[in-house]
């Protein structure tokens, strides 16, 4: 599934400064990889080593939380919003 | 700044320079201010700050603080008060409420601000914003105010009437985000890359953060520089027990408390928004995050920042973390109220029914010399509470002598 993903500025470095990048996978983990053959080094600032999705960033499937749905297992619907958003902030 | 040596991120120790910046590029890591120790034992004795000003800029050179262009508005060096009567009610000896209602707008969020919005303005911010429960927003448009800014907060929506009258008052503009408290956040987090604004909690984070750390300064030179046994925090997003556990750690560092043991830290959540006392209970690195339905809305953060780091600092200490049931939040209220004169707001309330907890399963004892931190002020969240019937009398003298008969 196509969708439009939000780039954080600390990985606009990554992707020409653009704000909002394309990328397409049927799950979370399949549009990282995605992302990740687009703009190559991206994966590694989401996920950690272990692949799981590093301890103080935030994905969010159009409003929520993938940590609320499936996690990285989460489906993507078509024309659905990805943000990657920095953890800390708050409080 | 003085004696500020930079930012270094709290994860993976990549230095950057000072700026409006609280997120490692790397790896995402919280930025945190780096400082010159060594210069600041050299600059500091317990005299030199008796000689400062009484807010909580007479701790000024363990502060990232622009040398002489400070917005100070009386935020910090509140009372730390003995609690004899409540003590008693809860079998200690020797409590101490430190009781930051007292500050400018009543609760210790202007001890951050403060410390915000002077960074902000020496890095040029005309306006400033923040993600806020309602405390916040209080502080920074006051500040903002006093200082000649401009100041957009973004609150969720169904704050109590209190805590937006509060804050419209001072002037700034006041968005009520239909969501809650996370979903408010999240905006910001994204808002601060497009606006040219300085967000308190966000890009300037590093700097605010430390504003908290004064709580524990205040705390050992009015104790007369010793540390307590214990401490009970409230904890929304953990940035306080952290920074409180930071800063008694730093006075030791620059040689203003003697070595001594920790501090040991005690947590405290309501049940509705738990999500740290419960990674605690579950013996979990990681905080799991939650939807609140809390009536303690100024702890109501379901995904907090410094859960991770709050978990880390309490296990260290040998404390504890305690969930509040929803039912005792207004009797913790009460009990202070009652005991001690002092009305506090709902995360008042979970802090003084956590200790009773804390009491009652023995992770206090009475041998201890604890302060509970009571962190804000009753009136501004007069609907948690149900009011009392009061006694109706005609203005007669003889229907008051009837009414108050039997009574005492």
């Amino acid at each position: 599934m196509s969708v439009m993903v939000r780039v954080p500025t600390q990985l606009r470095s990554l992707t020409a400064e653009s704000s909002e990048v394309e990328a397409s996978g049927r799950t979370v983990a399949d549009l990282i990889e995605d992302l990740e053959a687009r703009h190559p080094g991206i994966k590694a600032r989401i996920l950690d080593d272990t692949g799981s999705l590093r301890r103080f960033v935030n994905l969010y499937l159009n409003d929520e939380d993938v940590r609320f749905l499936n996690g990285l297992d989460t489906q993507v619907p078509e024309g659905a919003q990805i943000s990657i958003i920095p953890a800390v902030a708050g409080g | 700044m003085k004696h500020v040596r930079g930012l270094r991120c709290r994860e993976c120790s990549q230095d950057y320079p000072i700026a409006p910046q609280h997120v490692c590029e790397l790896c995402f890591g919280p930025l945190e201010v780096a400082y010159d120790y060594e210069a600041i034992a050299a600059d500091t004795s317990r005299e030199s700050i008796a000689a400062g000003p009484l807010s909580l800029w007479r701790y000024e050179n363990l502060l990232p603080a622009p040398i002489g262009d400070r917005i100070d508005i009386g935020a910090g060096f509140t009372s730390l008060r003995r609690a004899p009567r409540l003590a008693a009610e809860l079998g200690l000896e020797r409590l101490w409420l430190k009781y930051d209602g007292g500050n400018p707008t009543n609760s210790f969020k202007d001890r951050v601000v403060s410390v915000a919005l002077s960074v902000a303005r020496s890095f040029g911010f005309e306006v400033v914003a923040c993600a806020s429960t309602g405390n916040l927003a209080n502080a920074v448009a006051a500040h903002a105010a006093a200082a000649g800014m401009q100041s957009v907060v973004f609150i969720p929506a169904g704050l109590e009437a209190g805590k937006i009258a509060g804050t419209s008052i001072y002037g700034g503009r006041v968005v009520e985000v239909e969501g809650s408290y996370d979903d408010v956040n999240r905006l910001c987090a994204e808002l601060s890359s497009i606006k040219p604004w300085a967000f308190v909690n966000v890009n300037v984070r590093p700097y605010y953060a430390e504003g908290s750390k004064t709580l524990a300064f205040e705390t050992a030179e009015q104790l007369g520089w010793r540390r307590p046994d214990a401490v009970v925090v409230p904890m929304a997003s953990g940035a306080l027990l952290t920074k409180i556990a930071k800063g008694f750690r730093e006075l030791e560092t620059v040689g203003l408390l003697d070595e001594g043991p920790d501090v040991i830290l005690h947590g405290a959540q309501a049940e509705g928004c738990s999500p740290i006392a419960s990674a605690f209970e579950a013996g979990a690195e990681d905080v799991r995050p939650v939807k609140p339905n809390t009536i303690a809305k100024s702890l109501a953060i379901g995904d907090p920042a410094d859960g991770y780091y709050a978990l880390k600092e309490t296990r260290a200490s040998g404390g504890s973390m305690v969930k509040v049931p929803e039912v005792s939040v207004s009797d913790g209220i009460e009990l202070l109220a009652r005991t001690e004169g002092i009305f506090t707001e709902t995360a008042g309330g979970v802090t003084i029914s956590a200790l009773a907890q804390l009491v009652d399963g023995g992770k206090i004892t009475p041998d201890q010399e604890v302060v509970a931190y009571v962190t804000g002020i009753g009136l501004k969240t007069l609907e948690a509470l149900t009011p009392k019937d009061t006694i109706k009398v005609g203005a007669r003298l003889e229907e008051v002598e009837r009414a108050l008969e039997g009574a005492s």
